[in-house]
């Protein structure tokens, strides 16, 4: 028996590789980028399990329909650990929180865990890669800048207004990009 | 000394304030703890991660330990409410149609009496309300069913995160909600709503946060709980202090922490309520309270109010659900580990609530201290002993 999966991810590239992990076990997906009236259309798909990122701040608004007592409203129920605890460690782990429609079959779940799961260490990995890059790259541009202004204003060279960043953020335990950076600004008012 | 790493898990609002002052302050220091802040951004994000270990130790709605000790909403562990961190500080905001239906109607919006605010909106409402709250066991869904009891008035409460809880409002979805600070000021801001009440109209002290662990981490870690406890009451007696509070509110206003403007943050800090987009202003004592009138102290009576009010809502048995409410307020914890650091304690863990019009001094271990006034807007008294 098929599945119906509701995705809940306003990323559609992201979405999309969801979808793709999980199409191949022959499960109906759905996917909600909006967050506007999640309840009401979650209620409208009806589905037996609901995956959303763990940080999604309209994980809230699937809590309260966990606990709508009517049973026409189709509770989405529980988390998943009354099943399983292990895979509901993974899961927070890797990202994911997923809510099912009680009585589903544990193993059921567990291969539609087991995907999400795996896709979702994926993105976590990569979106700290794309950060630590980006960020990388913002202390570059400001280390730059900072350095062209003590060369300017103090007549050094390159190496020398490096040296200086980086021997005063060490006497005050600070990063050479830190320092930088309140040059940077310092510099700004000045001009 | 050995320096312990404590992940300490929040969700940014301006109640997380004696957590970040810990930090900041250097209180967590004192005792030697290395203090993580994790920013979650809902709750049950923070409920997940303090179950299952990626933090020590969280902010939380008060009622939620309590729904979880009473079985309700998933996870089913036990957590410590080691101390209140927050008294107080959420407000209640209307929808401009709601809010001029209401002016037209000639109420004057004295954002104090909750009883002349309740008839006010029964009169201006043109069909059921939805009011937005942030969880479903939240201090807010209670006291907005407490308030609305018994009016005239058909509502229904939807969960929205506070920092969507303007958008909603903005596009219709809700016609009021409750919402912490700095929320509803937001709201103000942005125009699209008025403030008509803070929740201390509705009950003068409800506890709002609480400091909630697992009860196994506190067992298995004793000393490690009492210096977290001790890091954040003086945090909280640093709060206390008003020529400390533009410093907290710069804090605050930081990006890690619930990154909103300074003076909007200050606002509910100093009580200088902006309630109308036009700009009426109002002044409200005892807006938001962290330390005074013995304010951290885990109430067991005040957990059974929350337990009592959610029985009801939730068709579960009444005594059990106090039981449960009151096993987890650890009160022995409270006094073992802040009588060193000088707090005052009450002579009871249980009082009567709703009881005190006044503050009013009542006996404590070192003789005499100064309770502050914890009346219901209806003036009912809650006995936990006899809640009927």
């Amino acid at each position: 028996m098929k599945l119906r999966i509701v995705i809940v991810e306003p990323d559609l590239a992201r979405a999309r590789q969801v979808i793709e992990s999980l199409a191949p076990l022959g499960h109906d997906i759905t996917v909600i980028a909006e967050s506007a009236a999640l309840a009401r259309r979650v209620r409208e798909i009806a589905p037996d399990i609901v995956l959303i990122d763990m940080a999604d701040p309209s994980r809230d608004v699937l809590e309260e329909m966990a606990l709508a007592s009517d049973p026409l409203e189709r509770p989405v129920a529980f988390f998943v650990d009354r099943t399983d605890r292990d895979m509901t460690r993974q899961a927070i782990e890797a990202g994911v929180s997923a809510y099912v429609v009680a009585g589903l079959q544990p193993e059921r779940l567990a291969g539609v865990m087991d995907a999400a799961i795996a896709r979702f260490q994926m993105f976590r990995r990569m979106r700290t890669e794309l950060e630590t890059t980006r960020r990388a790259l913002e202390e570059r541009k400001v280390i730059d800048r900072a350095k062209g202004i003590l060369m300017k204003a103090r007549g050094i060279s390159e190496d020398d207004a490096y040296a200086l960043l980086r021997k005063t953020a060490m006497d005050q335990g600070r990063k050479v990009a830190e320092v930088a950076s309140a040059l940077v600004t310092a510099a700004g008012l000045l001009s | 000394m050995m320096i312990d790493q404590l992940r300490v898990g929040f969700v940014p609002l301006l109640d997380m304030a004696p957590l970040a002052v810990a930090r900041e302050m250097g209180f967590a220091a004192e005792e030697g703890i290395a203090l993580d802040l994790i920013r979650a951004s809902s709750w049950s994000m923070l409920r997940d991660m303090l179950v299952f270990g990626q933090v020590e130790a969280a902010q939380m709605l008060a009622p939620v330990p309590i729904a979880m000790a009473m079985g309700l909403g998933g996870a089913a562990t036990r957590l410590d409410i080691l101390q209140v961190l927050s008294v107080n500080g959420d407000v209640i905001g209307l929808s401009q149609r709601l809010a001029t239906r209401m002016r037209a109607a000639g109420y004057g919006f004295d954002f104090h009496d909750a009883r002349a605010a309740r008839t006010a909106l029964v009169g201006a409402a043109e069909g059921p309300l939805r009011i937005g709250i942030p969880f479903p066991f939240s201090t807010h869904a209670e006291l907005v069913s407490y308030w609305l009891t018994g009016a005239e008035l058909e509502y229904e409460l939807a969960t929205i995160p506070p920092p969507q809880m303007v958008e909603a409002l903005a596009r219709g979805e809700i016609d009021a909600f409750c919402v912490g600070e700095p929320w509803g000021s937001v709201a103000v801001d942005a125009g699209v709503g008025t403030l008509v009440l803070p929740s201390r109209a509705i009950w003068a002290v409800a506890p709002e946060k609480v400091l909630a662990v697992r009860h196994d981490w506190s067992e298995a870690n004793p000393a490690l709980t009492g210096r977290l406890m001790r890091a954040v009451w003086r945090a909280a007696r640093w709060l206390h202090q008003s020529g400390n509070r533009g410093v907290a509110a710069d804090i605050l206003a930081r990006p890690d922490y619930v990154n909103a403007p300074v003076e909007v943050l200050e606002r509910a800090l100093s009580g200088n309520m902006v309630i109308s987009p036009a700009g009426d202003l109002r002044r409200v004592p005892d807006m938001i309270r962290f330390f005074e009138g013995a304010a951290s102290f885990p109430w067991r009576s005040q957990a059974a109010w929350f337990a009592a009010q959610m029985a009801d809502r939730f068709n579960l048995d009444r005594a059990a659900s106090i039981a449960a409410a009151s096993s987890i307020c650890r009160t022995d914890l409270y006094r073992r580990n802040l009588r060193s650091a000088g707090a005052d304690l009450p002579g009871a863990s249980e009082k009567l609530e709703g009881s005190l019009h006044h503050a009013t001094a009542v006996a404590s271990e070192q003789g005499q201290m100064i309770l502050s006034p914890d009346a219901f807007f209806d003036s009912r008294v809650f006995d936990l002993l006899a809640p009927h």
